[in-house]
C-alpha cells in the first residue's frame, strides 16, 4: 500500500505542478468571468450619458408628460419645429422629437419623426418607441371607451400543475424541466471527465513503456500497484481540478447574477408567493427555476453522482490503462484499440439523453443497471427520483463489475507493458488474462 | 553456520512456459557471494526471462528460487538492484527528485533516500546535476543516473542485463570500476550479456544458456581449460629460414617468421615438445598455451547445441 501511495503522489504531483493543469484549471473559470463581464460592461455601455431630447408635442399625446425613459431626458417646447432646430447648433440636446398627430384608431402603426444629426442608440430608440407606444395604446384605449382593467383580464396564462397520487411530494411545472437539464448536463460531463482523465491514464502508461521505464519499476513494485497508483493519481487530479471550478464556478454565478441584477434571495421567497408568479415575465421564470433547484434533493443527487463518477472512472481509466500497456509507441494503434471503450461509453452518452426526455423508459432503465453504461446513464436519471431499489441494484453491480474490470486489466496490463515490438491482437490481449504471473 | 557460505542467489529446476514456448527449460545454478557471475546466451536464450523470474516480475512455472537461503518473498525486491536492458527514465523529472522517487520504491525513507543520491551523484562526479532534468542530460549521463538508481539503496544482488550497450568507453570504464568496487564490499553481480569479452574480462563463474537449457557453467578458467584443444604459441629466432615442420608430437598450423602456432597430438607434452624444440637450436622468447576464449566455445556450443 506504501508504495502504491508512492506512485500515485509522483503521478499526481507532476501534473497538477503541470504549466498545462494550472492553465487549464484556473484559466477555464477566469475566462468565465472575463466573458462575463465584458458582455455586461458592453451591455452597459451607451446608457451612462444623459440625452435632452426636444419633445414638440401640439396633439398632447404625451398627456401626463413623462420626464425620461432610461438615459433620455425629455425636454417639452411650445415653440414651432423651425425655432426649435435654431436651438440646435448650441449643442444643448441631441435631437427634437415631433409628434405631429394624434394616431388613427384603427391603424396598426404609427409614425413620428426624430430630427438630429446623430444616432440614437438602440436601446435609446427601444426606450423610446416604448413611451410612445404605451401612449398610444393609452389614447386608442380612450378612443374605444375600453376599461385597462377588462383588457387584462383577457390574457390569460396557462399552466399545467402536475400533483403527486400516492407520494406525498410537491412538484412544480418547472421540476420536470430543471430536472432534464441537471441530468443532460451531468450526464455529459461524465461523459467528458471520463474520457479525459481516462485517456490521460492510456497516455500515462505508454510514456512509461516508451520510456523504458517500466521495467525498472516492476522490479521495485507489483504491476498491478503501478497500474492503481497510476489510476488513483490522474483520479486525484480530475477531482483536483472539478473540485477548483465547483468552488470558482458558483464564484462566476454570483458575478453573473449580481451582473444581471438578480437577487438569489428575493429569487426563492418571490417563487414561494403564489400571487408573485401569476404574471410569468422572464425573470420571474428564472427566478422559478433558481428556487426549483434549491428545491432538489442535493444531499441524494452529489453523493450518488459522485459515487458513479468514481467508479465510472476506475472502470473505464483500467480499461484505458489496459490498452495504453497494449499498444506500442504508435498513437493510431492506440486509436483503434480505444474503440471498444468508446463504445459503451458512447451508447452510455445518448441513451442518457434519451433518459434526460424519458427517465423512466425501458431502455434507460435497463441501461441504469448494466455496468460501464450505469456510470452515465443513473446519474442522468438520478434527478426524477428513480425508485431507491433501482438505485441500490445498480451500484451493487457497478461495484461487483468495476472490481472485475480492474483485476482483468491488472491481468493484461503486467503482460502488456513487457511486450515490445509486436503489435497486439485482440486475441491476443484475450490471451493475456490467462497468463500465470505471480 | 558460516553465513558467508550460504550463496546469494540459488536457482533450482526453474521451468517458466509462454503457450507452446518453453523460455526456460528446468535451469539451475547458484551465485557465491562477492562474486561477479555472468549469465550468457545467445538472444532469445532465456536470459531475461530468468531475471525477471529472479526479480519477481514474472514468476516461475516450476522450480525453487533462494536468495540468501530463502525462499524468493516479496520483501527481496529491496534486496535487489536490478537495471535491465530496456531501461529510461522519466524525461520531465529532475534527476534529484527520480533518484529519491526510484530509491523510495526499494523502500528507502525520503531522507535516506536523498542522503544516498546525493552522495552518489558526487561520487560520479554529477552533484551539480541534482536540478537537471533527465531530458536534458546526455545519453551517457543518463546512463549513469540509471546505474545509480539501480544500486541506491545497497542491495545485496545486482542484475545488469546488458549494462555497457549504448555506453562510450570512458562510461564503461567508470561503471566496470564501480562494479568491481561493489563486489569489494559484498555485493554479488549478475551479469547478463551475449558479449563474450567482456564476460572474461569481468565474470568469475558462468552460465551459458540456449534455447531455455543451460549448456555450460562453472568458473571462467576452468571452462577455458575444459575446452582447450592443445594450442601453444612460440616465439623463436636463430633458425634462420628454417621452417617448423609437423612431427609426431605436434602439427604446425599456422607459422610466419619468428612466431607459430602448435597444435600437440596427444601424449604430447610441454616437456617433450619444447626439448625437441630447443634440440633444434632455435631460442625460444615466448612460450604459451592458447586457451580458447569463451567466444570460441560459445558459438561451438550454442550450434552443437542447435544442430
Amino acid at each position: 500500500m506504501h508504495k502504491i501511495w508512492l506512485i500515485t503522489q509522483r503521478e499526481y504531483l507532476t501534473r497538477v505542478m503541470n504549466k498545462a493543469f494550472l492553465l487549464t484549471t484556473f484559466l477555464t473559470p477566469v475566462g468565465f468571468v472575463l466573458f462575463f463581464l465584458i458582455m455586461g460592461f458592453i451591455m452597459d455601455t451607451g446608457s451612462d450619458k444623459t440625452k435632452n431630447i426636444v419633445v414638440i408635442d401640439p396633439v398632447n399625446l404625451l398627456a401626463d408628460k413623462p420626464a425620461s425613459a432610461n438615459n433620455l431626458k425629455f425636454l417639452y417646447s411650445n415653440k414651432s419645429l423651425k425655432d426649435v432646430k435654431q436651438d440646435y447648433g448650441n449643442k444643448t440636446f441631441h435631437g427634437i422629437l415631433e409628434i405631429a398627430a394624434l394616431p388613427i384608431d384603427s391603424a396598426s402603426s404609427f409614425q413620428v419623426d426624430y430630427h438630429s444629426d446623430e444616432q440614437l442608440a438602440i436601446d435609446e430608440m427601444v426606450a423610446l418607441e416604448e413611451v410612445l407606444a404605451t401612449h398610444v395604446r393609452a389614447h386608442k384605449l380612450k378612443a374605444y371607451n375600453l376599461d385597462e382593467k377588462v383588457l387584462n383580464h383577457l390574457d390569460t396564462d396557462i399552466s399545467i400543475t402536475p400533483k403527486s397520487v400516492l407520494e406525498e411530494k410537491e412538484i412544480s411545472s418547472l421540476t420536470t424541466i430543471v430536472s432534464s437539464v441537471i441530468g443532460g448536463i451531468v450526464g455529459y460531463a461524465l461523459f467528458f471527465i471520463i474520457t479525459l482523465y481516462g485517456s490521460q491514464v492510456m497516455r500515462s502508461v505508454m510514456e512509461e513503456k516508451i520510456n523504458r521505464i517500466v521495467e525498472v519499476l516492476i522490479s521495485s513494485v507489483k504491476p498491478f500497484e503501478l497500474m492503481m497508483g497510476k489510476v488513483i493519481g490522474v483520479g486525484l487530479v480530475g477531482l483536483t481540478q472539478i473540485g477548483i471550478w465547483l468552488i470558482l464556478i458558483p464564484l462566476i454565478f454570483i458575478v453573473g447574477t449580481a451582473a444581471y441584477g438578480i437577487d438569489l434571495e428575493s429569487a426563492s421567497q418571490m417563487a414561494a408567493n403564489p400571487a408573485a408568479d401569476q404574471i410569468l415575465s422572464q425573470q420571474d421564470k428564472i427566478l422559478q427555476v433558481l428556487s426549483e433547484l434549491k428545491a432538489l434533493n442535493w444531499w441524494a443527487i452529489v453523493p450518488l453522482t459522485l459515487y458513479y463518477f468514481l467508479l465510472g472512472y476506475f472502470a473505464y481509466a483500467a480499461l484505458f490503462a489496459a490498452v495504453g500497456s497494449a499498444v506500442g509507441e504508435d498513437i493510431n494503434e492506440a486509436q483503434s484499440l480505444t474503440l471498444p471503450i468508446m463504445l459503451p461509453l458512447l451508447a452510455a452518452v445518448y441513451i442518457g439523453f434519451s433518459a434526460v426526455s424519458a427517465p423512466d423508459s425501458s431502455l434507460a432503465v435497463y441501461a441504469s443497471m448494466i455496468p460501464l453504461l450505469s456510470s452515465i446513464v443513473m446519474p442522468v436519471r438520478i434527478p426524477f427520483g428513480p425508485p431507491v431499489w433501482e438505485i441500490a441494484l445498480s451500484m451493487i453491480l457497478l461495484l461487483l463489475f468495476t472490481i472485475l474490470l480492474i483485476w482483468l486489466a491488472g491481468k493484461i496490463y503486467r503482460v502488456g507493458i513487457l511486450m515490445y515490438g509486436k503489435k497486439a491482437s485482440f486475441k491476443e490481449i484475450i490471451k493475456w488474462m490467462s497468463y500465470h504471473n505471480t | 553456520m558460516d553465513t558467508t557460505s550460504i550463496p546469494v542467489l540459488s536457482l533450482k529446476d526453474i521451468v517458466k512456459r509462454y503457450h507452446n514456448h518453453l523460455a526456460v527449460d528446468h535451469v539451475s545454478f547458484e551465485v557465491a557471494k562477492g562474486t561477479i557471475f555472468g549469465l550468457l546466451g545467445p538472444n532469445g536464450a532465456g536470459k531475461t526471462s530468468l531475471i525477471r523470474i529472479i526479480t519477481r516480475i514474472t514468476a516461475a512455472d516450476s522450480g525453487t528460487i533462494m536468495l540468501e537461503g530463502e525462499p524468493l518473498h516479496a520483501l527481496h525486491p529491496s534486496m535487489i538492484g536490478y537495471m535491465p536492458e530496456e531501461r529510461g527514465l522519466y524525461k520531465k523529472m529532475k534527476v534529484g527528485e527520480h533518484l529519491i522517487y526510484l530509491a523510495q520504491l526499494k523502500g528507502l525513507t525520503f531522507k535516506d533516500a536523498r542522503k544516498k543520491a546525493k552522495y552518489w551523484l558526487e561520487k560520479f562526479e554529477a552533484g551539480n546535476w541534482w536540478d537537471k532534468k533527465i531530458a536534458d542530460l546526455s545519453k551517457g549521463m543518463q546512463q549513469k543516473i540509471q546505474f545509480i538508481a539501480t544500486i541506491i539503496h545497497d542491495p545485496k544482488l545486482i542484475i545488469l542485463d546488458e549494462p555497457f550497450s549504448g555506453l562510450d568507453p570512458i562510461n564503461a570504464n567508470l561503471i566496470k570500476d564501480e562494479i568491481y568496487q561493489l563486489k569489494e564490499k559484498g555485493a554479488s553481480i549478475l551479469f547478463s550479456t551475449h558479449r563474450m569479452e567482456q564476460v572474461e574480462e569481468i565474470c568469475e563463474q558462468i552460465i551459458l544458456v540456449n534455447q531455455g537449457k543451460k549448456i555450460l557453467d562453472g568458473s571462467v578458467s576452468n571452462i577455458r581449460k575444459t575446452y582447450k584443444e592443445n594450442i601453444y604459441s612460440i616465439e623463436y629466432s636463430g633458425l634462420d629460414a628454417k621452417l617448423l615442420v609437423s612431427n609426431d608430437l605436434y602439427e604446425v598450423t599456422t607459422q610466419d617468421s619468428g612466431m607459430a602456432t602448435l597444435r600437440f597430438n596427444a601424449g604430447a607434452t610441454s616437456y617433450a615438445v619444447l626439448k625437441s624444440l630447443l634440440d633444434t637450436g632455435m631460442d625460444i622468447h615466448h612460450y604459451n598455451e592458447v586457451l580458447p576464449t569463451l567466444n570460441e566455445i560459445f558459438i561451438k556450443k550454442v550450434s552443437q547445441n542447435n544442430a
